[in-house]
Formats: structure tokens, C-alpha cells, sequence
């Protein structure tokens, strides 16, 4: 294949191939998404790849098929690692026949996510062995031959690149790809696969006596190893361990930490030769809390000591500082600071997104509600003053109803297509039996957009493009017991205001699906309408229509123009008292915007 | 050492697409290289960054006060990320400014162009109007290979490879738009330098 430029999650799918994978499964979520993205866009015959409606679905997936034989890998970012927490837990105890890896990528500064949790944890509460590399080239390696140790365990391999591995590039070297296909075959052993008591009380016991042959392994394989050069001693794990090799003075050892459980043993050794150690790893203590087990009379900082930061991701000048806080280097030059003045730039919902129209609706119709909302690019809502609450996927209706429970007034809960059939649903049961009093809104734009418009149940195609049913969500919310279920088009204010208006002299729990395809995808398809135009005569530089925020929206010398950006979804023409904006006739050039 | 370029833009402009270029020439040159780049959220109109670190072999990310080069697809960007930049450090640019959204809708206030260079000015920028020019090669969307055709004087890379590297980054019909886009990038860098003198001549 020769040497390529390639994303760390690229090298990461190709790596899944050249190990013989036969079974993808996952759930989208930033920085983990392109591993099934570049798989399913290379169509490879007689692998099966999907998007699963969640991560507890894709993990139990990939299980059966582990257990059919097959070589099975599950991706997910670290909060979906939560979602399939249950089934991750007794998996160690069930073991697997056919390799599992189970990817769950960590984003430490949580720069796409609501919380920095460190997926290691995990996999030493399930006792399995866990990979974490340090560079791209050995995220290809490592994550291409953990399919073998997972079967030369018997238990599924965790993997955890960090964001700075997944959506990083270097030079790579790509392997052959595998032609291996396996015969799949579930071998029925119900004292392996039914946890009743009797049985799993046994599988407990045999995967606490595996722990010192996994350890054994991880030792011989090399993945942990230490250089002395002096009396003090770096100790790194992951990508930190890059950005130790480039920071660290010649006469400081350094340990690279790649795989867990670490050797008690390997590292006693290695503080015993030092009498100060600084531990550099992102997300948890988990390398320093066993490094100060067995340091002995070896002074041991990190983040515990307050030498290395507690939250966020680390950097060259992150460690470079560390050193200097440990004594170990000179301190850094202080850095240049950012300039003033500069306005920010934000991430916004795009010119045209219906998640905008519709909150402005909402906001129009419930001055006094409280607005719990989810994961999604409708996040963004915050801006608007439509998201008061975010805490996880699904999460708009529970704590919707929780509050609507004990607070009362107008509770109006938005939840994206995806996120309601990843773990809405239940919610909305459990509202209806409860018998909150409650409006749900499902922002439905048929895909999963903010990860990159991967397909789901209401798309119509599955992730290989083959077609497949679209779930009605009208039919769904009206099975969980919804009795007034109404579909409206946000691109139409006057009837979407309308419909909010019914909405809000209604009881119970309400269902409103605000159903318009994403802007993007449109334009994909090649949906192109009129812009829309100010009439200069008619503007009287009010600025009504600027706080719509959307970015095809300016103002110069006083008044208000719509710039090409403009998708013509009209929303800023119903918003205008003058009545100043218009149509301007023939749709926008194919890719003309700018 | 690596030499580290920082390349910074609006979501949606085509940063990764530049990022990518270097990146490829690196291997055709068979140099080592890392990099890093923005996913996810950030791309719906936000303040995007790439980093590439040529000859690099550690961590990808370029920390302040040590890019050599700021490769910039709008002027407001180039002055926020500036303190990325090492004392001997230059910068390419479009002149271009996209008007944040914020600033209509909070009324804040904005650089104009001619304070936005005179504040890169220490760093003898290469100011130019890469749309325009894109469009003169062909196409709009050309802009990314405009700059680095432009940059080509600045960095350790031959022509040669980062033209190999665009040949294999763009769709095959716009080969001949895009080598016009460098040319005419390239082109502009150098009456760029005559024109105001700002710019030392960069010995190769």
C-alpha cells in the first residue's frame, strides 16, 4: 500500500480490515464516527457493517457475533461506552470466541462532548485488558493485532484512542488487507452464555484466576517499557507519551505506557531505579494511583499532586510546564497571549436549519417555559435561549418530566429523530404512564447531522446504502400512548406557531414533529429555492429580523441584507414588521455560495 | 525540528482539503509528518485550526508561540490565531473577512482589513484576495489551493510535490482549475513582495 497521509480513525478502520474483521457495529459520536464511516463507504464484501439505534444495541451486536466466531468490532465515543455499560460488564465473564474489540474513543477538553471520562476505568472494572496508543502508527498496529489477543484471551480487547489519536494525521504504512472469512457458527453452551446465578458465579471466579495470564500477556508483549537515563523519571501513557518524547531533557527516564493492567512488578522496578517520578496521562489518575503503590521511597507527582492539570487534554507545552513544576526542566518562556477585540466566531445552526425556525416559534409561543433539551446539532439551541438542560442522549424528556412532575408550567422537551429512537423512547413511555404534563418536540431532519449525516431508522437507507424501512415516529409516539401526536413544517411559522398554540391548551403529554430534511442534506440532494432579498425602501433598520441569528442574515449602513449564504426557507420574511423582505426570484447557481 | 504550520479558516472553507495538500507532499518527499484538525461541531460556520507539523514525529498539536507559518482563508482568522506564531514566523492570507454572525446580532465591533494587517505586520504578511483569484482560475472553491500556492515560497516543500499532492487531492476534472489556482496563487506572492516591500526575499 505504500506510505499515506492519513486520520488517525482512517488508519484505525483500515487496521480493522488487515485484522480479519467480519462484523461492525456502532453508534456516531465525535471522535469516533469515521471508523464506520470510511467502512461502510468501502462496501467490503461479506463484512457486515451498521449503525445500530444505539451503543447497548451495537455492543450486544457485536457479541453475538463474537460468539458466532466471527471477528466483531463495536465502536463508540466514551459517554456511549455508558449506554453499553451493562452488557460491557458481564462480557468479561461470558468471554468471546471470535475476536471483540471495542473501540470507545476519549475526548479529554471534551471538545465535542458533555463530560471527559476516561474509558480505562471501564475496562479495569470489567477486568479486561485495555489498549491505549500513543501514536496513530500504533493505533494501526495495536488495534489491527488485538483481534488475536482478544481470542487468545477469551475476552473482549478494549481499545482507547483519545481525540488527539482519532482526529490527528501522520504518515502511515498500510497493510494488506485480509481475505479471511469465517464460517459463522453459535456453539450452544448455556454455562458460557446464560448468566443465570449458578453459572455466572463461576464466570466470575474464572475471570478473576485469567488476570494475572492477561497481565503476563500484556507484559510480553511489550507494550509497556521503560529507558533509564538518570535518577528522575517521567512516566507516560497514551498520546502524553508522545508529547513527553518531544519535551523530555536527555537525562530524565522516560516509561511509556501503552496497555493495561499494568505489571506491578515492571513498575516497581522502574521507580526503584528513580527518586522522582512526574506521571503524565490524560483523563484519570489511573497510571499514577498504581505507580504510587509501588513507588516505594520514589517521590511521585502528577495530577494528584497538582503537577500535571486534572481536567482537560494535554499538549508538548502542557508537559513542558509539568516538567518545569516538578523541577525537572527549566520553566518555558511565558507564551504569547491572543489579541483583543477580535469578535468570536462560534460555532452556529446553519443559514436554513430548521432547528433555528423552530425554536423561534417555540420561544414565540412559551415565554415562560422551561426547555430541556439533548444531543444534537440542536444544542446550538442554547444560543436562542431554547436549551435550558443538556445532560446525555435522551435525557430531554426524563428530566422533562421530572420537572414537569414537581415544577409544573410549560415544560416543551426537544429531542432530535436520532436521539428519540436512541433512548427517547422510553422516556416518552414512562411520561405517558406517569402521566406528566408535557410537550415533547421531535427536531426530526431524517439523519444523524452533527456527526456527519450518518443514516438511522428514518432515513430510508442503512449505513451500507442498502434501502430500509423509515420508521414513522407519528406511529411510534402514538404506540407509547400519545393520544395528540401533530406534524408541522418549521420553514412555516404561521402554522408551526399555530400548532404550539393548540398545543399548549392541551393535557397530558403532546407530541410535535417538527419535520424538515437537514439544509445540508438538501443542498447534497440539489434542492435549491429562491433567496430571499431586503427591499432597501422598506427596511427601516430594526434589526427584527438579526435576532433570528442566522448567519445569511447582515447589516450595513442601517439596514438589514440577506447575503448568498441564503437557502430560502422564507423564516426571516414572516419575522419582518415591515414586511421588507421578499423573494428574490431564481434559485442561487449550483455551489454558489460562498 | 518540524517546521509547523498553522492552518485556520471558517468551517466549511476547505482548511482540511489544504491541510491534506501539505500533508501528502510530505509523503512524497518521504518526510515525516503530523497533524491535527477540527471534527464535529466546530464545522457548522465556527473558527476551524489545522495544524501541520512537516518532518514532525511526535504529538500533532502546534503550540502558541511556535508555528512558523499561519496559513489564513480569512483575514479576522489570521489575527485571532496570530499568537500561535513564533517572533520569525510569516503569514499567508486572504483578505477577505467573513463577518462573524455575533457581530450583527450582539452589534460588536469588527477590525477593519487595513488594522487587521497593520496588527500581522511584524510577521510580513502575504495579503491576498484569494477569491478572486480562485475565480480567475475557475472555480471559487479553488481558494485553499490559491494560498498554498501562494505559501509555496515560504515553505520546505518543492512545488513540484505540493502540485503532485494537489493532482491527488482533487477531483480529477478540476486538475487543470486547480494548477492554475497555484500558479496564480504563487504568482501573487511575488508581486505581493515587489509591490510593497514589506516581504523579505526568501532565499531557495
Amino acid at each position: 500500500m505504500g506510505r499515506q497521509y492519513l486520520l488517525g480513525n482512517e488508519a484505525i478502520a483500515h487496521a480493522a480490515l488487515e485484522g480479519g474483521v467480519g462484523f461492525v457495529a456502532g453508534y456516531p459520536g465525535t471522535p469516533s464516527s469515521e471508523v464506520i464511516d470510511l467502512l461502510r463507504a468501502a462496501r467490503p464484501e461479506g463484512i457486515h457493517v451498521e449503525w445500530s439505534t444505539n451503543e447497548k444495541v451495537a455492543f450486544e451486536n457485536a457479541l453475538g457475533a463474537a460468539w458466532c466466531g466471527v471477528r466483531a468490532l463495536f465502536t463508540t465515543k466514551h459517554v456511549g461506552l455508558n449506554v453499553a455499560a451493562d452488557p460491557l460488564m458481564t462480557s468479561g465473564y461470558t468471554g468471546v470466541t471470535g475476536g471483540l474489540v471495542i473501540l470507545s474513543a476519549d475526548d479529554p477538553f471534551a471538545h465535542s462532548s458533555q463530560n471527559e471520562q476516561d474509558s480505562r476505568l471501564y475496562a479495569a472494572m470489567a477486568g479486561l485488558p485495555c489498549l491505549d496508543p500513543t501514536t496513530i502508527g500504533e493505533a494501526h498496529a495495536m488495534l489491527r493485532d488485538a483481534f488475536a489477543l482478544s481470542e487468545e484471551l477469551g475476552l473482549p480487547v478494549l481499545f482507547r484512542p483519545t481525540t488527539r489519536i482519532c482526529h490527528s494525521k501522520a504518515d502511515v504504512e498500510l497493510g494488506r488487507v485480509s481475505g479471511e472469512r469465517r464460517a459463522a457458527a453459535f456453539a450452544r453452551d448455556p454455562r458460557q452464555y446464560v448468566v443465570i446465578p449458578a453459572h455466572t458465579r463461576v464466570l466470575h471466579r474464572r475471570l478473576n484466576e485469567k488476570q494475572p495470564l492477561v497481565r503476563e500477556r500484556i507484559l510480553n508483549l511489550g507494550f509497556n517499557e521503560g529507558e533509564c537515563r538518570g535518577r528522575r523519571a517521567v512516566i507516560a501513557s497514551g498520546i502524553a507519551a508522545s508529547y513527553a518524547r518531544e519535551t523530555l531533557p536527555g537525562e530524565i527516564s522516560l516509561f511509556t505506557v501503552r496497555a493495561y493492567p499494568l505489571d506491578p512488578e515492571q513498575l516497581r522496578s522502574f521507580c526503584h531505579g528513580h527518586d522522582e517520578v512526574l506521571v503524565v496521562e490524560e483523563g484519570a489518575p489511573v497510571v499514577e494511583e498504581q505507580v504510587r503503590q509501588v513507588a516505594g521511597s520514589a517521590a511521585v507527582y502528577g495530577k494528584l499532586t497538582g503537577h500535571v492539570p486534572a481536567e482537560g487534554e494535554l499538549s508538548s507545552s502542557a508537559v513542558r510546564a509539568a516538567l518545569a513544576k516538578a523541577g525537572f526542566a527549566e520553566p518555558p518562556a511565558a507564551p504569547p497571549t491572543p489579541e483583543d477585540g477580535i469578535p468570536p466566531r462560534p460555532p452556529i445552526l446553519c443559514a436554513g436549519c430548521p432547528h433555528r425556525a423552530f425554536f423561534f416559534a417555540m420561544k414565540r409561543v412559551f415565554r415562560d417555559g422551561v426547555f430541556p433539551s439533548d444531543i444534537g446539532c440542536y444544542t446550538l439551541g442554547l444560543q436562542l435561549g431554547a436549551v435550558d438542560t443538556t445532560i446525555c442522549m435522551g435525557a430531554s424528556v426524563t428530566v422533562g418530566s421530572g420537572i414537569a412532575q414537581t415544577a409544573g408550567g410549560d415544560v416543551v422537551a426537544t429531542i432530535g429523530d436520532s436521539t428519540f429512537l436512541h433512548s427517547g423512547i422510553q422516556g416518552l413511555i414512562n411520561a405517558v404512564h406517569n402521566g406528566a404534563e408535557m410537550i415533547l418536540v421531535i427536531l426530526d431532519n431524517r439523519t444523524t447531522a452533527m456527526t456527519g449525516h450518518q443514516p438511522n431508522p428514518t432515513t430510508g437507507t442503512t449505513a451500507t446504502g442498502e434501502p430500509a424501512p423509515r420508521v414513522s415516529l407519528d406511529a411510534i409516539c402514538r404506540a407509547c400512548g400519545v393520544s395528540w401526536v401533530e406534524t408541522v413544517d418549521p420553514y412555516d411559522m404561521t402554522g408551526t406557531v399555530a400548532t404550539l398554540r393548540d398545543a399548549k391548551g392541551r393535557r397530558g403529554v403532546r407530541v410535535v414533529i417538527a419535520k424538515k430534511p437537514c439544509v445540508i442534506n438538501e443542498r447534497r440532494a440539489k434542492v435549491s429555492r429562491p433567496r430571499f432579498a431586503v427591499d432597501p425602501d422598506a427596511c427601516s433598520g430594526c434589526r427584527a429580523c438579526l435576532r433570528f441569528g442566522c448567519p445569511a442574515l447582515a447589516f450595513e449602513d442601517g439596514q438589514a441584507l440577506v447575503t448568498d449564504l441564503c437557502s430560502g426557507c422564507g423564516v426571516c420574511a414572516s419575522l419582518c414588521p415591515q414586511g421588507a423582505i421578499a423573494r428574490a426570484g431564481r434559485p442561487p447557481a449550483e455551489g454558489g455560495a460562498t | 525540528m518540524s517546521f509547523d504550520v498553522m492552518i485556520v479558516g471558517v468551517g466549511g472553507q476547505g482548511t482540511i482539503l489544504a491541510s491534506n495538500i501539505l500533508g501528502m507532499a510530505c509523503v512524497e518527499e518521504g518526510r515525516p509528518v503530523r497533524g491535527a484538525e477540527t471534527h464535529g461541531m466546530a464545522q457548522r460556520g465556527g473558527s476551524v485550526e489545522c495544524s501541520v507539523r512537516i518532518d514532525g514525529e511526535f504529538g500533532p498539536l502546534v503550540d502558541p508561540g511556535t508555528a512558523d507559518l499561519l496559513l489564513s482563508f480569512d483575514l479576522l482568522e489570521a489575527l485571532r490565531y496570530r499568537h500561535f506564531l513564533r517572533p520569525s514566523a510569516r503569514v499567508v492570507t486572504n483578505t477577505a473577512i467573513i463577518t462573524p454572525t455575533p457581530v450583527f446580532t450582539q452589534e460588536l465591533s469588527l477590525p477593519s482589513p487595513g488594522e487587521c494587517l497593520e496588527r500581522l505586520a511584524p510577521f510580513g504578511p502575504i495579503a491576498l484576495d484569494a477569491g478572486a483569484l480562485a475565480r480567475e482560475a475557475g472555480s471559487e472553491l479553488a481558494l485553499n489551493v490559491v494560498l498554498i500556492g501562494a505559501a509555496s515560497h515560504l515553505l520546505p516543500l518543492a512545488p513540484e510535490s505540493l502540485l503532485a499532492a494537489i493532482e491527488r487531492s482533487v477531483p480529477p476534472k478540476t486538475v487543470g482549475v486547480n494548477r492554475r489556482a497555484f500558479a496564480l496563487g504563487r504568482e501573487a506572492a511575488v508581486r505581493n513582495r515587489q509591490g510593497d516591500g514589506v516581504v523579505p526575499p526568501k532565499s531557495s
